[in-house]
């Protein structure tokens, strides 16, 4: 059997989950003999017309990107989002809680025609998504473990819990009851609580599990001090278009 | 001689973002040479609105995934600025080694897996591993060992998790840093040693191009200017921080969504090669060796250069970090709670030097700690405008070469200054067009 074909496209995003893919300094040898990487800008001049698995980061923001996103459709047949952006709009999307001329306004003044910008939105809002690696940044062993599954045409572990599931796990006291603020009851895990591992509280970079009880968690933040437009804010940092807290929002207006 | 040119690279490769390089000469008249920036814009001034002081660190830190060290501490120090919040000594020192572990893996993940295919005559560093693996192995511990700094001090080097305003909310255990600190003496000296030798060995494949700009960085009285310091001009001297607008007078260009910047001359350079040329005499003894051995001395007006000084970077922070590290461990790491109760409440400008060049960050908080205005200004940005001139005058003397030479020295020298695109706008092709 040949190698899978494997490419690495890059949308509106800080390219940083590329950039953990190139740190995966110990395993890239031994990756490399398991696929051939055919295209990827960001480290190489090549290009290539079909893929066999494509590797979306970023998210979905202007016309070009439109274009793009349905042109690599067409020619890959399986693709992945890779990381936030590119799975959930991530910070990206928090540009559409403000009015659209006042952002373009606010950063190039009055040469904000130069530049035409869309509401940010995730690659699925477009086209078919087969698999998701959530993360800001995605994590190199969850980018290896979909990886092999596909190699091996299995379907990768989808992770559907909270963050405190993981950081029990690790044994940490919990953050809210250190007096901070955290997401982690309603934030999907995957990521071995890697924030409350290192003292910061969870700021639910993957996006919310998928049966997340909105206004139990305001409610509970509430009772530990915090407001409830402070819990939507955090909320809004990277799941500013998940339906849950906009719902949420209208049952506590 | 030839009298009409088109080049058109589109969304150049090898580079953080998406720019394309154009070039339009026609009847021996070059019409048009320039860096079109066509990233897509992100916004992030506006996504800072409203957020609180806690918060403003992570988001500014996902400008870019590269940088992202860089962007926490440039936003770090102007939150604590703006807030009147003191840090610690120790939080500084610690700083300080993330900084040159941020500029030791981007330089090292620049020269070595960017730019370096390009002295070999490859498209990418994926056909080193059969011809050079000895190189690309030493290439790849390396950057392991710059990440490894990050992830020992910061938690994870993309996207740092104990870095918050006022210090840090955990720190490094002495025993792990001792360990780190064995590995950069013994095992990063070695690989940057042999990287060196085998970089010197193909110092003629370097294009040979002068042209003398100014040179904007950091630079300070205690030591090689990464961490803080004072705006230095190679033209006109020093300035303080708070004066950036008046240097960097930023304007947008219809080619790119990333605004340009100059200050004394028609355009500016920033990055190692301005670092090098202000501050050369603070480098550390070996990093001076490895200059020479390079060829690389101050003042150097070859852009192209640029990639030599920041491998001279990357020796100059190994050492610095093995020193900071000595400091810290002879001192005894302590806890420390970080200070996060705000003395005061307004504007804070702050300047870091992160690989590419100088970063400001300038916030102004309401007395809820809430952000109202945010400007931040990208090193990549501040370069566009150099580049431009570049090519301006690269083109006429390359004319006679052939056009594929022509549109590789113009990759190559885009590619030289490192430039990091999602940055700038918060961008790379080339276009050559051809009639």
């Amino acid at each position: 059997m040949s190698k899978p074909r494997i490419a690495f496209f890059d949308f509106t995003s800080c390219e940083g989950c590329q950039l953990n893919k190139l740190n995966l300094e110990n395993d890239l040898l031994s990756l490399l003999e398991l696929v051939d990487i055919v295209e990827f800008r960001e480290a190489m001049d090549d290009t290539a017309d079909t893929y066999d698995v494509a590797f979306i980061e970023g998210s979905i923001s202007t016309p070009t990107c439109v274009k793009r996103i349905y042109d690599i459709r067409r020619r890959a047949k399986v693709l992945v989002s890779l990381g936030s952006c590119a799975v959930l709009g991530g910070v990206n999307a928090m540009k559409n809680l403000h009015p659209a001329d006042w952002v373009q306004e606010a950063v190039y003044g009055e040469d904000k025609y130069l530049f035409p910008s869309m509401p940010v939105q995730p690659v699925s809002a477009y086209v078919k998504v087969d698999y998701e690696i959530r993360g800001c940044p995605m994590s190199t062993p969850e980018f290896l473990h979909v990886l092999k599954s596909i190699v091996l045409g299995r379907k990768p572990e989808i992770f559907d819990h909270a963050v405190c599931v993981e950081c029990k796990l690790h044994e940490n006291e919990c953050v809210l009851d250190k007096g901070m603020f955290c997401l982690g009851p309603v934030s999907r895990a995957g990521c071995e609580a890697v924030c409350p591992e290192n003292g910061q509280y969870c700021t639910g970079c993957r996006g919310l599990v998928s049966n997340a009880n909105i206004a139990g968690a305001v409610g509970m933040l509430k009772r530990h001090g915090f407001s409830e437009q402070e819990a939507r804010k955090k909320l809004q940092m990277y799941s500013s278009l998940n339906k849950l807290i906009n719902e949420a929002e209208c049952r506590h207006a | 001689m030839r009298k009409d040119l088109n080049i058109d690279v589109h969304h150049l490769t090898r580079v953080e973002g998406h720019g394309n390089i154009v070039v339009n000469m026609k009847n021996g008249v070059l019409q048009k040479a320039e860096l079109d920036i066509v990233e897509a814009p992100r916004f992030f001034e506006a996504m800072l609105k409203g957020r609180n002081f806690m918060e403003v660190a992570i988001i500014t830190s996902r400008i870019c995934g590269i940088c992202s060290l860089g962007h926490q501490i440039a936003s770090l120090k102007a939150t604590e600025k703006a807030l009147g919040l003191e840090v610690s000594g120790q939080t500084k020192i610690l700083r300080r080694i993330l900084t040159d572990g941020a500029t030791f893996q981007s330089n090292t993940l620049h020269a070595l897996f960017l730019a370096a295919p390009d002295f070999l005559e490859v498209g990418s560093v994926f056909p080193l591993v059969n011809t050079h693996k000895d190189v690309v192995l030493a290439a790849l511990r390396l950057k392991r060992l710059a990440n490894d700094i990050g992830d020992v001090i910061s938690g994870r080097a993309i996207h740092p998790i104990r870095c918050v305003p006022g210090g840090f909310t955990m720190l490094p255990g002495e025993k792990e840093l001792k360990v780190l600190q064995e590995r950069l003496k013994t095992e990063g000296m070695t690989d940057i040693r042999f990287i060196v030798d085998v970089i010197a060995s193909l110092a003629d494949k370097i294009p040979s191009f002068n042209r003398e700009t100014e040179y904007i960085s950091l630079t300070s009285e205690e030591e090689y200017a990464l961490y803080d310091g004072v705006i230095c001009s190679s033209d006109t001297g020093t300035y303080p921080v708070e004066k950036y607008l008046e240097i960097t007078n930023e304007f947008v260009v219809a080619h790119s969504s990333s605004k340009h910047a100059r200050f004394n001359r028609s355009s500016y350079m920033v990055g190692a090669l301005a670092r090098f040329n202000n501050n050369h005499q603070q480098l550390h003894p070996f990093a001076g060796e490895v200059a020479k051995k390079l060829g690389l001395s101050a003042p150097c007006f070859n852009p192209y250069m640029n990639t030599v000084a920041q491998l001279v970077e990357v020796a100059h922070c190994i050492e610095n970090s093995i020193m900071l590290m000595d400091r810290l461990l002879s001192d005894g790491i302590r806890f420390e709670k970080p200070n996060q109760t705000p003395a005061q409440y307004g504007r804070g400008i702050a300047a870091t030097e992160v690989p590419r060049g100088i970063l400001f960050h300038d916030y102004t908080y309401n007395r809820q700690g809430n952000i109202v205005k945010a400007n931040c200004i990208i090193p990549t940005g501040q370069n566009l405008e150099n580049i431009d001139d570049d090519m301006k005058k690269l083109v006429p003397e390359i004319i006679d070469e052939s056009k594929e030479e022509i549109t590789h020295k113009l990759e190559m020298l885009v590619r030289s200054y490192d430039p990091c695109i999602s940055c700038s706008v918060h961008m790379l092709d080339v276009e050559f067009i051809e009639e």
